[in-house]
């Protein structure tokens, strides 16, 4: 735990990263920047578990663990998605949100 | 002065967050999503859970970072300006996530975590020796099903971004017919 530093302050903190990139999903029409805004989100969950794992189940170790998954999970994602979005430019040449009609065919 | 060092990354990562997902031009928007990051790996390092830190460096400052600034690269030129996004939808997200962040603090603030003030930092060999153990409470399973989704991505990544050559037989629309 940080010195002098509640839960609630850290807590607060991640929620407000959260809502940051809910925001930006929302408002973003690259898809680019839709994936940003989901690494913001998921980063923002990864602090909230190490945070409660330490602050209030220091004998266990389920958050952290968690967390390197999360991780793992996050960067998967992103490169399976860039991939799509790559693929996806050059068969519509645009990675707009509003250009992007069709799935296969 | 661990207290002063965490509100200056708090505030860091609060400005810097909200010009990723503002910045018009991209390439910016990506560099302020790394120091988001590296702020978010200082928070790491100061709950004394180094070994995570030194993951989120690794794994976001080398590898997804790039991977973006490589996409960014391929798709766009470096000074495009994205669209501007219409008023109307800017300020129904705003209240839309500035809600939402109001209900999570209220929630937040209001529920009174029992807060253990034993001092533990969390060591690099036990988060080890859990992930490989097979006894109660062991996490082998999900290492096991963590690296096949590895895998699995590593192989349909690169299926999907070579394109449509690997199944296609005749060309179709003139692009493959080169050779």
């Amino acid at each position: 735990m940080i010195e002098g530093i509640s839960i609630y302050e850290i807590l607060s903190l991640s929620s407000i990263l959260f809502f940051i990139g809910i925001y930006g999903f929302f408002t973003r029409e690259n898809l680019i920047m839709v994936l940003m805004s989901i690494e913001l989100i998921l980063n923002a969950a990864a602090i909230n578990f190490v945070i409660i794992n330490t602050y209030l189940y220091p004998d266990f170790l389920q958050g952290a663990i968690f967390s390197i998954f999360i991780i793992a999970l996050a960067a998967a994602e992103t490169a399976l998605a860039i991939a799509i979005i790559i693929n996806l430019y050059k068969l519509v040449s645009s990675v707009e949100v509003k250009d992007t009609e069709i799935m296969k065919y | 002065m661990e207290k002063i060092i965490f509100y200056i990354i708090a505030v860091l990562m609060i400005v810097f967050a909200i010009a990723a997902v503002s910045s018009r031009k991209i390439l910016r928007a990506v560099m302020y999503l790394l120091f988001v990051l590296i702020g978010i790996s200082g928070i790491y390092f100061l709950i004394d859970y180094s070994f995570l830190g030194a993951i989120q460096i690794v794994v976001y400052g080398g590898g997804v970072v790039v991977l973006f600034i490589f996409s960014v690269l391929l798709i766009h030129h470096i000074e495009l300006e994205l669209e501007v996004t219409p008023l109307k939808k800017k300020i129904s997200a705003g209240i839309l996530s500035a809600v939402g962040l109001g209900i999570t603090l209220w929630a937040i603030l209001t529920y009174s975590f029992k807060t253990v003030n034993s001092y533990q930092s969390i060591e690099v060999a036990e988060i080890g020796r859990k992930l490989l153990s097979y006894e109660d409470g062991g996490y082998i399973l999900p290492f096991e099903v963590i690296s096949i989704l590895l895998l699995a991505v590593m192989i349909g990544a690169i299926v999907i971004a070579k394109g449509k050559k690997l199944g296609l037989k005749e060309g179709e629309d003139g692009l493959e017919n080169r050779e």
